[in-house]
């Protein structure tokens, strides 16, 4: 009895609140995307979505009871062999999945279906938290980051032959993980850059954009050899050679974002099939294929901005009657949200999730163990990279990727992958003065 | 350090947040388009399908035309029935029918309950409009026009081809990504090698429609409409009407006829017969004509002209004497005896004969000694090796000619035929164990030979031109500038020289004035034939005959093979002459050599005959 009421007393309730919004939250937009007003339909009927999803929503709760349930020891001795075993099946879905929708990332057991790679996110996080968390781990050195790439890698390379793409971008998200346990934020500005400039690419011609290019880089360098001579001038011999370091540095980016840029071109325009260069440029310019890979993002900013200010109101969207907006349930949730709840809704469930994941980190940052934290981290940068390419693909400033909305989306893997990825945290955090203990 | 790692973390969510609340500002509060695009929302793809080009025969007839009929498509997830049986006495359905459509259509692999499906396809304007009215009580449905193929006459199909839905797998296999399921291609025939230049481009309308129903107008003005643009018409070299002839002549036959210009390789007439009528497989009953055509034991779905392999017997004697006077080993003057001792039988006739007289009497001992004399010219001690250096050179002048080749015609499947090969033989009798007296049976167009009747036209058409030929085809002019295929303003020469054809040219003559085909002959025009009989070792023998006409300004060299019909001078020499005579006069000066070609019924009379056509 004690230790359960020491768990109830440590336990972050109100990150347990906004878990349990999102979850109900979700499940009423579940109903409302399948809503048929002529139908007569219950929210529980089990023939619905509504009604499925209801179902993985008791199966949640009982999966987060057995979670408390065990020994917050278990998680961080374990973490190798949960990870081991989740690779193992990574493997054989390789071989013996059943394919769905193209992509070969489905396990069958019976008439029950499990996707592996959902699970490989917290398997990863377990193993990645557990390599960082020894003492003599450092960040900083070579060796300890080819691991930790080498732990969050390998999965990725496994599902990448599952033909899962969209999973395979969450792992991404370590990235913001391994950030703060030390590595160089310049890696994180390089893949900012990258992206940047490869959007940059899709919307305007490599030569205008070499062009801007090349003016920002003269100015940069007339300014460092202003400055270099005024301080060369002033005998300031040290200062002036520093900015000649710097106009050398700007030179070899701007010759290194050339490349990008005639690279990602290269690609795009003569390595990439017709449809898959559709598939990227409707990010630009929805418009080029209307009833073809732009269709969804058409369809689903139509529902949203046809939300306006305060929306249509709970079950009243229109799009939603005739499947405009296909995967709704799952992978375009928000569009319900967007229509139904207009722009005063949205904002308040994106605010939510910016407080939640800011919770998270709060959450990481308090805790006085390694382990912890760095679970902490991944927990709330791989919600982070879901939020951000869910909504950013609905509104149209990412590419589609199908990957789902955490805790709203329709869908029993998804909603148990990120149950287990939250309450393993809010166990282990419960447990934070233990922990110190050791 | 590490505090403010976390900081930069958190405010790159915050970031995110704002960036989301930003951008959802402009789409839902600024921009107001979105809201009128949601009301008219049912975007609505029409596809605008193109005509597909008309064919011509070569004088202007229409040969080809498009028929409009209605593809009735149904969006299910609009389709609300609520009487069952009164809808379909509405669409003149039985219920059954009607699940079973359902059924079917949402088996389909691209089956969407929002998107429109094709309901009852191709209907006619007469059935559409029966319907039409009703369609206003029911939601969901809307026409789609498209056009099927018809026929003004019921000649040519094995040539034109048809067209029909395009097959999963030619869905898969496109390289140029252009169809879309429910789409026709051409399957066959002229329909299939000129499906490119007939299909147009199609077009497409994205209308939006609202909630009711009811068209709100196009999507974006208009901007992302495409025009169909229509296919490009043909120009045939086909003379309808000789085509139509010859159809007749060959009714109750098996067999074929194909009649050339030998001045342009233009195909006039192309018989594959027994035939079917093209508007059988058009429209709505297109599958079960098509069982039906399959299932049909003389298999008129078979293209005779290109695909039947024959033996070509005597006719084959004009490619020998030519190829034998270009080797050297014999001249106009040559004389052989009637020597059946030699092996090869012969039918009475004069003898000795000489090169013209071997053509006349279509002499076989003659042959034997021509192409003996090719194989063996003593070029090396060993007798078989000479063979090999005998046959080798005769092979290359023999194929020369287009033989044991595809020729290039416009149309698909056409097969080579057969010349033996020198490791042919080797393979059959072993190398240097084989010598003219194994392959003799090719001197008179037997043994391993195998030649189609489009081949035996074209020899023909060389003969006419002394020595070269323009490759038949089918079309001669494409679209409104009327250009034509390179390849068929190409002169291919044959290796014997032209100096060689004069004298087969009066051997040809003298085969109608006072030879094997003389009851052929017509009073004004002067005919170079050749007949003959093709030995079948599973019936009756073939009759085949080329000839050309005028002689001196060739303008018709034809070739006639019918099955099972006996000698080449009774059957298939009769009906060539008709046939020029139709081309050249445009009377028949001969009624009875009609009458008794038109009353004479192969088929019935021997039904249980195994065609060799088919191996």
């Amino acid at each position: 009895m004690r230790s359960e009421d020491s768990l109830s007393k440590n336990i972050d309730w109100l990150t347990v609140l906004f878990y349990a919004v999102f979850v109900i939250a979700g499940w009423l937009n579940v109903f409302a995307a399948v809503y048929d007003a002529d139908a007569n339909q219950s929210i529980f009927d089990l023939s619905l979505n509504s009604g499925k999803q209801l179902m993985w929503i008791g199966t949640a709760i009982v999966l987060i009871i057995i979670i408390l349930a065990i020994d917050y020891k278990f998680y961080s001795t374990f973490s190798y062999v949960i990870y081991g075993g989740i690779i193992f099946l990574l493997l054989i879905t390789i071989f013996l999945g059943t394919e769905v929708k193209g992509s070969k990332s489905w396990f069958e057991i019976g008439s029950f279906r499990i996707q592996p790679a959902e699970f490989a996110k917290f398997a990863t996080g377990l193993a990645l938290a557990s390599y960082l968390g020894r003492v003599n781990v450092k960040m900083e050195k070579l060796k300890t980051q080819l691991i930790a790439a080498g732990i969050i890698l390998f999965p990725c390379l496994l599902i990448l032959l599952q033909n899962e793409t969209g999973t395979v971008l969450v792992f991404s998200a370590f990235v913001l993980v391994l950030y703060r346990e030390g590595l160089s934020p310049w890696i994180l500005i390089f893949g900012v850059v990258c992206v940047a400039l490869f959007i940059l690419t899709l919307i305007f011609h490599k030569v205008i954009l070499l062009q801007v290019l090349g003016v920002l880089l003269a100015l940069l360098i007339i300014y460092f050899a202003y400055q270099a001579i005024s301080n060369w001038v002033n005998k300031k011999v040290n200062r002036a050679k520093r900015y000649i370091t710097y106009s050398i540095i700007s030179a070899a980016s701007f010759m290194f974002a050339a490349g990008v840029v005639f690279s990602v071109d290269f690609f795009v325009y003569e390595i990439l099939q017709e449809h898959q260069r559709k598939r990227i440029l409707v990010l630009v310019n929805p418009d080029i294929d209307p009833l073809g890979a732009g269709y969804n993002v058409i369809q689903s900013k139509i529902a949203i901005g046809s939300g306006e200010f305060i929306g249509k109101g709970f079950l009243q969207g229109t799009q939603t009657k005739f499947d405009f907006v296909p995967e709704q349930s799952t992978d375009f949730i928000f569009c319900t949200i967007g229509e139904e709840h207009g722009w005063l809704g949205s904002s308040l469930l994106i605010t939510l999730y910016v407080l939640f994941m800011m919770r998270l980190v709060h959450l990481a940052e308090r805790q006085k163990d390694k382990f912890s934290r760095i679970f902490g981290y991944s927990v709330a940068s791989i919600i982070f990279i879901h939020f951000m390419i869910n909504i950013g693909m609905t509104i149209g400033i990412f590419p589609v990727i199908g990957i789902p909305l955490p805790f709203f989306s329709y869908g029993g893997s998804s909603l148990w992958s990120f149950t287990i990825l939250l309450f393993i945290f809010l166990k282990l955090d419960a447990h934070r003065r233990q922990l110190l203990s050791h | 350090m590490i505090t403010s790692r976390k900081t930069v973390i958190q405010f790159i969510f915050i970031l995110v947040g704002i960036i989301f609340i930003v951008r959802l500002f402009f789409i839902q509060v600024v921009d107001s388009t979105y809201k009128f695009e949601a009301q008219n929302n049912v975007m609505r793809r029409v596809i605008e399908y193109p005509y597909r080009g008309l064919i011509y025969d070569r004088n202007g007839k229409l040969l080809v035309y498009n028929t409009p009929v209605i593809d009735l498509m149904v969006t299910m997830k609009e389709l609300k029935i609520s009487d069952t049986a009164k809808f379909c006495s509405d669409f003149s359905i039985t219920k059954e029918e009607f699940l079973s459509i359902i059924k079917k259509m949402k088996q389909d692999k691209g089956y969407s309950s929002v998107k429109p499906m094709p309901f009852l396809k191709q209907l006619s304007i007469t059935d559409f409009a029966k319907i039409q009215d009703h369609l206003i009580d029911y939601k969901g449905f809307y026409p789609q026009a498209r056009t099927i193929r018809s026929y003004p006459h019921t000649s040519l199909a094995n040539a034109l081809g048809y067209i029909g839905e395009i097959s999963k797998r030619q869905l898969e296999n496109q390289k140029e990504n252009y169809y879309l399921q429910g789409d026709y291609i051409g399957i066959s025939g002229l329909e299939a090698s000129y499906e490119k230049e007939l299909r147009g481009k199609r077009g497409a309308r994205y209308l939006m429609v609202n909630v009711k129903g009811v068209e709100k107008g196009s999507y974006k003005n208009g901007q992302y409409d495409t025009l169909s643009i229509p296919g490009e018409n043909l120009i045939s070299t086909i003379d309808l009407e000789l085509q139509q002839y010859g159809e007749k002549l060959m009714q109750n036959k098996v067999g074929s006829i194909v009649a050339i210009e030998p001045a342009t390789g233009e195909i006039l007439a192309f018989i594959s017969a027994p035939s079917y009528d093209p508007n059988l497989l058009t429209g709505r009953k297109f599958s079960e004509n098509y069982r039906k055509l399959e299932s049909d034991s003389l298999k008129p779905l078979f293209n005779r002209p290109l695909m039947a392999m024959y033996p070509p017997g005597s006719i084959f004697k004009l490619a020998q004497a030519l190829v034998g006077q270009q080797i050297g080993v014999v001249k106009p003057t040559t004389s052989y005896p009637c020597n059946q001792s030699w092996g090869p039988k012969c039918h009475p006739h004069p003898s000795p004969v000489d090169l013209k007289g071997s053509i006349q009497y279509s002499c076989n001992p003659y042959y034997y000694m021509v192409f003996k004399n090719m194989i063996y010219q003593n070029k090396h001690e060993n007798k078989f090796k000479d063979s090999e250096i005998g046959f080798d050179q005769w092979r290359d002048l023999i194929i020369s000619f287009g033989f044991g080749q595809k020729l290039a015609i416009d149309l698909p499947n056409v097969k080579s035929g057969y010349i033996p090969t020198n490791s042919f033989y080797d393979r059959i009798h072993g190398d240097l164990r084989w010598k003219h007296s194994t392959i003799r049976s090719l001197d008179i167009g037997q043994g391993e030979l195998l030649i189609v009747p489009l081949q035996m036209a074209n020899m023909a058409a060389i003969i006419a031109n002394k020595g070269y030929y323009y490759t038949p085809h089918l079309i001669k002019a494409i679209g409104e500038d009327k250009k034509v295929p390179a390849e068929y303003k190409t002169k291919h020469y044959v290796k014997v020289e032209p100096k060689y054809f004069p004298v087969i040219a009066d051997g040809m003559e003298m085969v109608m004035s006072g030879g094997t085909a003389a009851s052929s002959r017509i009073k004004d025009i002067v005919i170079c034939g050749k007949t003959g009989t093709v030995q079948n070792p599973h019936g009756e023998d073939h009759s085949v005959f080329i000839a050309y006409a005028p002689k001196d300004d060739p303008k018709i060299a034809i070739a006639t093979y019918v099955e099972n019909a006996g000698f080449g001078g009774v059957w298939a020499a009769p009906i060539s002459s008709l046939m020029i005579e139709k081309y050249l006069k445009d009377t028949i000066t001969r009624p009875h050599i009609e009458k008794r070609i038109l009353e004479k019924d192969f088929i019935n009379k021997k039904p249980k005959t195994v065609s060799s056509s088919t191996r």
